[in-house]
């Protein structure tokens, strides 16, 4: 099995972000900048499924500026096979995303598109439903277990995905017809750390470069960021020396026991 | 303009978010519509046409669309969704599932997770977890939105009479069906929409220990909750979690326990009306967003806690 895993290059999640004086977005200049959290569970899983036979050859796409690569490097040292980078210079949107991953996931002819549920910069949680409308495959959005299976979705189908998903109210299990495309949240697994000879091994496999233009798809944003500012503080609080204390206070000054 | 709303139900009766969503529509100025896709789902369809502010109930009572599969469902938005300036659901885990699919199908640039609306096609979001607010402005000639509730009041349930209408399934795709769910069975009310809310940290050193909040959950009328570390160590359920990657509460009084108060976590709390925080670390940055804070060793903290509610 062929296995798609796009990661996106994050300002770390250690890292408390800025919001720029001029208010047309938050500082990334000189900021520590990461693999998207839950991508790395993505990566994880793919290179587990080629550790136990089930994927043959993971592929790690990602979509945005040229230091984009360093995040493809990292998905690599963690095993996976091969990168591609779309290299564009203008802010992708999750639907625009969508239709370059469409455009790869077809070149490529994979049979699973693993990635993250959300990336923690622009919090959409979009990419991974939009890319499956887009390729008419079923969608395992939140995923916290995966189980390919031979007796198909509904059964008589050859070849499914049976995947647990994180739903609000507890968990729901669904089997899908492969391909597809299963979004992933954190207790799908623990993500390994690379290690060095393996990090080593990766600046020797390969990244193939392609643009937007490549894959004939129009990235025009649709959103128009009008201004981007700090929320409000709370008003600092008071620390109290005892239960009781507390207890007096949430009942006489705050009103709300 | 008119507006749809993309029900979230049971199909017996309306969830809490989707009337969060409501108010939401109601800031818009447009007639609004609301999607009822169920299977035998004629009671939640009633309780839709009792909403004041609802000119018309549109529903879909087809097998197929009986555990809201994204893959049967948005089909069906996307075809009705041309009759309307904006479709709106509600930002839970149906919302962020379904929306982007219906979205792709239409060729529209989502607006995820709207927390006000400042025009027609302009609307503020959280991004970095809450750390940073966009003002964005959609393009599109559809918006197609999904709402956080707690940004926005809960509507009234009763005094309205639309009128409903029937439509017709879109039909099943076959890609994906529904095995089975384990939902979690509390007593206790919903996280988001809970008045108070209790939540344990990695401070509380087990699953076990959670039984302490529960105790005091219970004599308070709370739901428990719990901080990404507490769900990553195993100690509770994912569906506990609050935090950027899991539920938003805004309750009149968030109670954390044992919690440090990684951004992560304050994104999911942190517009809740009066914050408590029981922690041994008084450096920990919980205590910079709480309105009262005490330092103390949780497990003396906690029963006492507990004995003092009587």
């Amino acid at each position: 099995m062929k296995v798609l895993v796009p990661v996106k290059r994050v300002i770390d999640a250690n890292v408390k972000v800025r919001v720029k004086a001029d208010q047309t977005g938050v500082e990334t200049t000189n900021v520590k900048m990461a693999m998207n959290p839950f991508c790395e569970i993505a990566v994880e899983e793919a290179v587990r499924m080629k550790e136990a036979g089930t994927a043959e050859d993971v592929i790690v796409v990602s979509a945005g500026a040229a230091q984009s690569q360093e995040t493809i490097r990292t998905g690599l040292a963690m095993g996976a096979d091969r990168g591609v980078l779309i290299q564009s210079d203008v802010a992708l949107e999750p639907l625009a995303i969508a239709k370059l991953l469409k455009a790869v996931a077809e070149k490529e002819g994979v049979d699973l598109v693993l990635m993250g549920k959300q990336a923690i910069d622009g919090d959409n949680n979009q990419t991974g439903q939009m890319l499956a409308a887009l390729l008419g495959w079923p969608q395992g959005t939140f995923i916290s277990k995966m189980e390919i299976h031979d007796g198909g979705a509904a059964g008589g189908v050859a070849g499914g995905v049976k995947v647990t998903r994180e739903v609000d109210g507890g968990l729901e299990v669904v089997d899908l017809k492969l391909p597809a495309v299963l979004t992933v949240d954190l207790r799908l697994n623990e993500p390994r750390y690379a290690s060095l000879p393996n990090i080593m091994k990766a600046k020797k496999k390969p990244i193939e470069m392609l643009s937007p233009e490549d894959l004939g798809v129009d990235v025009t944003p649709r959103l128009e960021t009008l201004q981007v500012v700090e929320p409000p503080p709370r008003q600092a609080g008071v620390m109290v020396d005892s239960v009781a204390m507390l207890v007096d206070k949430l009942r006489n000054e705050a009103k709300v026991i | 303009m008119s507006i749809l709303i993309i029900a979230e139900h049971d199909n017996a009766s309306l969830r809490p978010a989707t009337l969060n969503t409501l108010t939401a529509a109601g800031e818009l100025d447009g007639e609004v519509h609301i999607l009822i896709a169920g299977a035998d789902c004629a009671g939640a369809a009633d309780a839709a046409a009792k909403l004041p502010g609802v000119a018309k109930v549109r529903v879909a009572d087809a097998p197929e669309y009986g555990h809201e599969l994204a893959e049967n469902l948005a089909p069906l938005i996307a075809k009705l969704a041309t009759d309307y300036t904006h479709v709106l659901a509600p930002a839970t885990t149906f919302g962020k599932n379904v929306m982007p699919r219906a979205a792709a199908l239409l060729d529209v640039q989502q607006v995820s997770d709207i927390s006000a609306i400042e025009g027609a096609d302009t609307f503020v979001r959280p991004i970095y977890a809450g750390n940073a607010m966009a003002t964005v402005k959609s393009l599109d000639t559809i918006k197609l939105i999904t709402v956080r509730a707690t940004a926005f009041e809960t509507a009234a349930e009763d005094g309205g009479s639309a009128v409903t209408e029937t439509v017709e399934s879109t039909g099943d795709t076959g890609l994906a069906s529904f095995v089975g769910q384990e939902l979690t069975k509390s007593e206790r009310p919903e996280l988001t929409t809970a008045g108070i809310v209790i939540s344990g940290g990695r401070g509380m050193q087990s699953g076990e220990n959670f039984a302490m909040l529960e105790r005091i959950a219970d004599k308070l009328g709370a739901a428990v909750g719990a901080s990404r570390a507490a769900v990553d160590a195993g100690f509770v359920p994912n569906d506990y979690q609050v935090g950027q990657t899991g539920k938003v509460v805004a309750p009149d009084l968030y109670i954390a326990i044992g919690i440090s108060g990684a951004i992560q976590h304050l994104a999911g709390m942190k517009d809740s009306k009066v914050i408590v925080a029981i922690n041994k670390d008084e450096e920990a940055p919980i205590f910079q967003v709480a309105d009262y804070g005490l330092v103390a060793d949780l497990f003396q903290a906690v029963p006492e806690l507990e004995e003092a509610l009587g």
